[in-house]
């Protein structure tokens, strides 16, 4: 490639990323600035000083620790239910000849065309009799049972389809059962696509709106995405530095994970089942 | 003559195969299809909470749907959300690969800078987009040290819309942007040598080579972006309330309003019956376009 094309392309990707990156510094910067600073013009690109108040604000207004537990032991739960619920079925489909397989995996797919915004009425009424209404329940039994985890039967099924079969028939000689050949033959190779489909699931349920301001209602019990809209002044409009602050309390931590792994998070997700 | 015992390993086997699929069977039909069901039931009744009714009123909620006088504005925000959200995500992200993927140092930083959002928790990426598109925010903050009076982005009808999708598609594009890079690495390199020798440019090469080969992908990548485009909620509650007016209430948001903060519970799943038909008819439409359309099938 020539020195100007070269340069072009660099011109045109750092153009292009300021809306990726911006934002981001921008929450930070802004989160530390002094409350009289954060609108000030011209805007200041670095703090002129460095104030935690806000920080201090996020756990005295809200149970933020409380609810920054709630969003992860919730999300880790779905993915490990998930993992283990669309292992099963994905490894089913793709390798047991059983009467009816083809059509039940028809019906499970249509699934994908149901998401639960147009069954939230109903899935809300439900737990409502079953006095789920207020608990964790609904936000973890949905995305493993429901039409979340489709997806990711189909993601499983595409990859243990692409097994060979060989390594299982000499675990058949040998007289290991189904979940034998299942669990220690199948599972351990079907790593990446297990990478693929925790990261994804985890991803989904720490970005629920929906669901948990429908089907929660106290303070103790909210996730991360209802918590941060909550830092409102008695006015109802929201205090910028302290929603700030909790924002950047919940996105750091990941995007410090996903650049430490971003290899595995990217190639992981481009290479599995997700293609064509 | 001894008798076969029943469970013979094929019977066994047979067994395994429905206990694998019982829980993703059992789950569907209980939090997918039963729901599905009841949508529709629910659909054909009234029902108010407050005073504990519920009555069948046959297709009166269907009536009401075509007599809504903001359906027809929130069909156009849903139809152009849709739209310019698919139509923005998609060129930009196939843009982002192909740039990416040229032999260049530092493509792996920028494919981790464009990717970055997506894990970034979605409120949390709406919030920091909210307060930079405050009147007096860093956006028109920015445009004003160079000069220009920026608009007051979340209260115009098309500002506010194009904002929308704007911060959607930089959330996610990174995704659709790793779907097209794999496909993109997976055309082979001497067709674009044998291309170059018949004197074909750039612009020509990715038309008749890249674009076909890729195809399936951007067919899947389509279909997973117009689903989720219909899907849109948290960014419609936090950016804009759906204002102004109804300029950026869309299907779901109308639907919550309706049933959450209406209590018109049978209404709202009139609304709900209507976002199935329209993700139904678009998968269909799709899936049907893609044998005129997609190049060939691995």
């Amino acid at each position: 490639m020539s020195l100007r094309a070269k340069t072009a392309v660099y011109g045109l990707l750092c153009v292009l990323a300021l809306p990726f990156l911006f934002p981001t510094w921008w929450m930070v910067t802004s989160s530390v600035k002094p409350l009289s600073e954060v609108f000030a013009f011209p805007p200041t690109l670095f703090p002129s000083s460095v104030s935690f108040q806000a920080y201090r604000d996020v756990f005295t207004l809200q149970p933020f620790a409380q609810q920054y537990f709630n969003s992860m032991y919730i999300a880790l739960a779905v993915t490990v239910g998930t993992l283990a619920v669309s292992s099963l079925a994905g490894y089913a489909f793709a390798r047991i000849r059983f009467p009816g397989a083809n059509v039940l995996f028809l019906v499970i797919l249509t699934g994908l065309l149901i998401p639960s915004e147009v069954t939230i009425v109903p899935l809300f009424q439900m737990f409502h009799s079953w006095g789920m209404i207020d608990t964790h329940w609904p936000l973890i039994l949905v995305p493993i049972l429901g039409a979340p985890s489709v997806l990711a039967t189909f993601i499983m099924r595409q990859f243990f389809l692409a097994l060979p079969g060989e390594l299982e028939e000499a675990a058949r000689m040998d007289g290991l059962g189904r979940f034998a050949i299942f669990s220690r033959i199948a599972l351990p190779l079907a790593r990446p696509a297990l990478g693929a489909v925790a990261i994804f699931t985890f991803l989904h349920s720490w970005n629920l709106y929906l669901e948990p301001i429908v089907f929660l209602s106290t303070a103790e019990k909210f996730t991360l995405p209802q918590a941060l809209t909550q830092f409102v002044d008695a006015y109802g409009g929201p205090m910028w530095n302290v929603q700030l602050s909790a924002a950047s309390l919940t996105a750091i931590p990941v995007l410090v994970i996903f650049v430490i792994a971003q290899r595995q998070f990217i190639e992981g997700l481009a290479h599995t089942g997700l293609k064509g | 003559m001894t008798k076969k015992p029943f469970w013979t390993g094929r019977r066994r086997d047979h067994l395994a195969g429905y206990l694998f699929v019982a829980p993703q069977l059992l789950g569907s039909i209980v939090f997918v299809f039963v729901p599905l069901g009841l949508v529709f039931w629910y659909s054909l009744h009234e029902w108010n909470v407050l005073a504990d009714t519920f009555d069948f009123v046959g297709a009166q909620n269907y009536q009401a749907l075509a007599d809504d006088p903001k359906l027809p504005g929130v069909l156009a925000a849903t139809g152009l959300f849709s739209v310019g959200l698919v139509a923005l995500n998609l060129s930009l992200a196939l843009l982002l690969a192909v740039l990416l993927n040229q032999r260049l140092r530092g493509t792996i930083f920028f494919r981790t800078v464009f990717f970055s959002p997506v894990v970034v928790s979605l409120v949390a990426w709406t919030i920091v987009w909210g307060f930079l598109l405050q009147d007096n925010g860093g956006i028109n903050g920015m445009l004003g040290a160079i000069g220009v009076d920026g608009p007051n982005w979340l209260r115009g009808e098309t500002t506010a819309m194009v904002s929308v999708v704007v911060v959607q598609v930089v959330k996610n594009v990174g995704l659709n942007m790793v779907l097209f890079l794999a496909a993109l690495q997976g055309v082979p390199a001497n067709l674009y040598e044998a291309a170059k020798v018949d004197g074909a440019g750039r612009w020509r090469q990715f038309r008749t080579i890249t674009v076909p080969l890729i195809s399936p992908t951007i067919l899947l990548t389509m279909i997973i972006t117009v689903v989720g485009s219909l899907q849109i909620f948290a960014q419609i509650a936090v950016l804009t309330q759906g204002g102004p007016g109804t300029s950026t209430t869309v299907l779901v948001y109308y639907l919550y309003q309706q049933a959450f903060q209406f209590h018109h519970f049978g209404y709202g799943a009139t609304l709900s019956v209507l976002l199935f038909a329209i993700v139904l008819v678009l998968t269909v439409v799709q899936w049907q376009l893609r044998k005129k359309w997609v190049f060939h099938e691995s």
